[in-house]
């Protein structure tokens, strides 16, 4: 008791007067806790343990996977796991199926990262201008398409773009055809005539979907900024366009940094709605990454070693870019 | 275009400014008033269009639901069913569609129920760990922090293998207790980051006073960081609530055959998968699967824009 006083007495904080009777586990406890600044420990090993159960050791054990010729029997026990070196890489990099697959995944993030940005700056530039009552409804209506669920959204879409009774193919007979090129539009289908079709149609839903964020979050930089600014800008004689890219844009640039590498990670990610608009695992002509990995690990019979190299493989592309994430994070003192 | 209009505008008040220029001042200022006036109301239309724009599939996802089959598939289609009818929707809660599988409200529950247990564990873990990392330093702090930027950024799709092949084992597949472990995990490091920012704001000096007056740390923690950071906790209950009610590819694997157990997303899907194209109960459906998490935003609209505002701008 008396050593412990002792001990207390040299802790940081000032403390409570010392319980009566004898020292319990409780206390002592939180006098060894104290003595070794152990309370940061304590109070994040729960999540960590979590982080690390769900999110670390299945990493690790893709990696391991990639490197083993690991399938359906090997899983059950019936047969030995074997150590295969690279053949799961190679055997990847020679399947024309995965640069296909590679090709959907890089083309679709080029076209709908920058039109999400570009759509998401002019909304926010405008959410900026509106008056209060007006940019509440806007937003909340921009709000409304990020907020349905990815599976509805998707769904929905389908309906939209499909050949019987779908909505976009009865609109694109009534436009003038010098517009909408091709003469007959009907029976026209998004989803399974091709790649190129489908991807379209599923850029425009992810388009829909992820615009509002990137508004929000410009519209929250703008606010940031002086009006003095613009104004004398504008005062001078200054267009708009040459404000934006000369006073505002310079100012909320590190947002843009932020905005544009999240969007590319997220639209290399696009799973669901390319899952439920090609048809799942079965139109191998439409896989993106995501699907190429879901049909290799998954569909009879399951190689979850070829779909460990793949998940690997597509972890260290988005290692990059996440490293520029995380270095431009902690260059604006994301960390202090 | 615009340009020029702005360079009137600055002409007119140069001009205005002038006493020389005091006669010709008044039809330019008039009609720089005009074209003002013309800009705010265009802006506005503008508004209004991209806002009627961005909630079209949301209303015509509704409007299908209430059609009739004839008027969904006729040839020319309607912007509101002539003859609206709730039909679809007692087909979904009857149960009678999707092959039977079950009414709505089962797979209502099983998502509540989910994503309600999601936002309690994720809460409680990431308000423990914030108050870690935004009131002590310790070594791996950073090391933690930086840990958590990047496995956020670690796709379902890289990890559903080792999920599965690890859940199999431990009987967490065809359940949702395996979907309500994996969520919680997935929403933490997102969830920590916003709550850092929230408990950061808090002046320390309360803690310190509670400190002196006698109070333990768990006190401190209950009486007085808690009620502080609540609206934050608001915000992050909103994302992980979300993550739990959207997420589709661990759900989609985990549970497999067991219908039972479906989330909303996986019936939505399965129901859209069994094709027949029965618009009419699939968009009753999403509907039904929609209008909460919308009706949700609406009500915690502003919180919800701080908070992800919070998070992205300071993340």
């Amino acid at each position: 008791m008396a050593d412990s006083l002792q001990h207390r007495a040299g802790a940081p904080l000032p403390l409570p007067t010392a319980p009566r009777g004898p020292a319990s586990f409780r206390s002592r406890l939180a006098v060894f806790t104290r003595r070794h600044k152990l309370a940061p420990y304590f109070l994040i090993l729960p999540a960590l343990a979590g982080i690390a159960l769900v999110l670390l050791w299945p990493l690790i054990q893709v990696i391991i996977y990639s490197f083993q010729n690991y399938g359906i029997q090997q899983a059950n026990g019936v047969l030995p796991t074997q150590w295969v070196g690279f053949a799961n890489f190679t055997g990847i990099f020679r399947d024309p199926e995965f640069w296909l697959a590679l090709r959907v995944t890089v083309l679709f993030a080029l076209v709908v990262v920058p039109a999400t940005l570009i759509v998401g700056t002019i909304v926010g530039l405008m959410l900026n201008r509106l008056g209060k009552k007006m940019s509440i409804f806007v937003s909340t209506a921009a709000l409304l398409a990020w907020a349905t669920p990815p599976v509805s959204a998707s769904v929905l879409f389908y309906w939209m773009f499909d050949p019987d009774g779908g909505l976009v193919d009865w609109a694109l007979n009534k436009m003038p055809h010098w517009l909408v090129g091709n003469s007959n539009w009907s029976q026209f289908n998004w989803a399974t005539t091709n790649a190129t079709a489908a991807y379209t149609m599923i850029a425009i839903l992810v388009v829909w979907q992820s615009f509002p964020f990137i508004a929000v979050t410009v519209l929250a930089a703008l606010k940031t900024i002086p009006g003095e600014l613009n104004e004398a800008a504008r005062v001078d004689g200054a267009s708009p366009w040459r404000s934006y890219w000369r006073i505002t844009f310079p100012l909320i640039k590190p947002i843009y940094l932020v905005l544009l590498l999240l969007s590319v990670i997220w639209d290399f990610n696009i799973f669901t709605q390319s899952y439920i608009i090609t048809g799942g695992v079965g139109n191998s002509n439409e896989f993106n990454l995501g699907l190429y990995i879901y049909d290799k690990a998954f569909t009879f019979p399951p190689s979850f070693g070829l779909g460990g190299a793949l998940a690997l493989i597509f972890v260290l592309i988005l290692l990059v870019v996440t490293f520029g994430y995380v270095r431009s994070s902690v260059k604006q003192g994301a960390l202090t | 275009m615009t340009g020029t209009d702005m360079t009137g505008v600055g002409v007119a008040r140069r001009i205005a400014r002038g006493p020389a220029g005091a006669a010709i001042a008044r039809p330019v200022a008039r009609r720089a008033r005009r074209v003002k006036r013309l800009k705010a109301v265009s802006l506005n239309a503008f508004g209004v269009l991209i806002a009627l724009v961005t909630l079209f599939p949301i209303f015509w996802m509704i409007s299908t639901a209430f059609k009739p089959s004839h008027e969904i598939y006729s040839l020319t289609p309607h912007l509101l069913p002539s003859h609206p009818t709730w039909a679809n929707f007692s087909q979904v809660i009857s149960g009678q569609v999707a092959g039977g599988i079950g009414g709505v409200w089962l797979f209502f529950r099983n998502s509540l129920s989910v994503a309600i247990l999601t936002v309690f564990i994720a809460s409680l873990l990431a308000l423990l760990a914030s108050v870690a990392v935004a009131r002590f330093r310790f070594r791996f702090r950073t090391s933690f922090l930086i840990m958590l930027l990047i496995v956020q950024m670690i796709p379902g799709q890289a990890l559903i293998i080792a999920l599965f092949l690890d859940a199999r084992p431990l009987n967490l597949l065809g359940n949702l207790t395996g979907l309500v472990l994996v969520y919680s995990a997935q929403a933490l490091p997102v969830t920590i980051w916003m709550l850092r920012n929230f408990v950061a704001t808090i002046p320390k000096e309360l803690e310190e006073a509670a400190a002196i007056d006698g109070a333990s740390g768990t006190r401190i923690f209950w009486r007085i960081l808690f009620p502080l950071v609540a609206p934050g906790l608001v915000a992050t209950s909103i994302f992980a609530f979300i993550t739990a009610y959207n997420e589709f590819i661990v759900a989609l694997t985990f549970l497999g055959q067991q219908h039972s157990d479906y989330t909303l997303p996986i019936y939505v899907q399965y129901f859209f998968g069994r094709g027949g194209a029965q618009w009419g109960p699939i968009m009753a459906a999403s509907t039904m699967y929609t209008i909460p998490v919308v009706i949700f935003f609406l009500i915690v609209r502003r919180r919800l824009v701080g908070g992800l505002v919070a998070g992205a701008v300071k993340g």
